[in-house]
């Protein structure tokens, strides 16, 4: 069973990144879009590994219902239709290889000086929507309410931005 | 059991992709993709960490309120590049250089 969850984990995180690199790489802002619907996949699948439910439906719900499907409208919205609409080019491609590989390195280095073994625990994976209702409800109510007025912010100021002005006189 | 320094790698990885993506592309949308990404990175530390106090459930929390914000964020920002684009008649972010266009 913990052999399973650890293949399982390898195999998402090699489609996580594999998907990634494919959408460095790629000139089409679709194929990009569709790479990065499998990465959110692949990310919710480890999000369910590690133990958090809800997140993970969350993810599923929220990114690959929702976000990415907004982002293909844009693209959608934002292309000439004729000629080459969907290519795209790069820029600075080396001063980005350099940022990225950088950055990988430093991380790297830091996170394999630490001694991990103390934050793993094996307790049992359970479910963890009951809890966090009740934490939402009662301990986090305040974040819960800021949360549903700022949607609701955004929602308005994303319909005033993009909508249509209706001049009235 | 899943080797935690893996996990934290792995978001370091994604953390750098979304960086490069970020650097390099031309297209408005594509860097858009790329913060989306980066914000997953960042939920997949959350996530990882909440082993710690497993029945506190913080990360797992915190990692939906980042959620929330990333899809507010994506709403407000493609409203904001449809109207770059009707004033442009582009999404190059090369070709986006006057103010008050």
């Amino acid at each position: 069973m913990s052999d399973m969850i650890t293949i399982a984990f390898y195999l998402f995180a090699g489609l996580s990144i594999i998907s990634g690199i494919f959408m460095i790489f790629t000139k089409n802002i679709l194929y990009a879009a569709f790479a990065l619907m499998f990465c959110f996949l692949s990310l919710a699948g480890i999000y369910v590994l590690l133990g958090a439910d809800f997140v993970a439906i969350t993810q599923l719900l929220v990114y690959v219902g929702g976000v990415l499907v907004l982002l293909i409208f844009g693209v959608m919205l934002t292309v000439r239709v004729e000629g080459k609409s969907l290519q795209t080019g790069s820029h600075l491609k080396w001063g980005g290889a350099l940022i990225g590989i950088l950055w990988i390195g430093i991380l790297v280095q830091l996170i394999l000086q630490v001694d991990w073994t103390a934050v793993m625990t094996d307790q049992p994976i359970e479910a963890s929507v009951n809890s966090i209702g009740k934490l939402l409800l009662s301990k986090y109510v305040i974040v819960f309410e800021l949360a549903g007025l700022l949607l609701l912010i955004g929602l308005v100021g994303a319909a005033y931005i993009a909508g249509a002005k209706i001049r009235t006189k | 059991m899943i080797p935690f320094a893996h996990i934290l790698i792995l978001s370091a990885v994604l953390f750098a992709i979304g960086l490069a993506l970020v650097v390099v592309r031309k297209n408005a949308i594509i860097v858009l993709m790329g913060i989306e990404l980066m914000l997953n990175a960042g939920n997949l530390n959350l996530v990882a960490f909440n082993q710690k106090n497993p029945e506190l459930l913080e990360g797992h929390l915190f990692a939906l309120v980042v959620m929330m914000i990333a899809a507010i964020e994506a709403a407000v920002a493609l409203a904001i590049i449809l109207k770059v684009y009707k004033l442009f008649q582009s999404v190059n972010l090369d070709e986006i250089n006057e103010m008050k266009g």
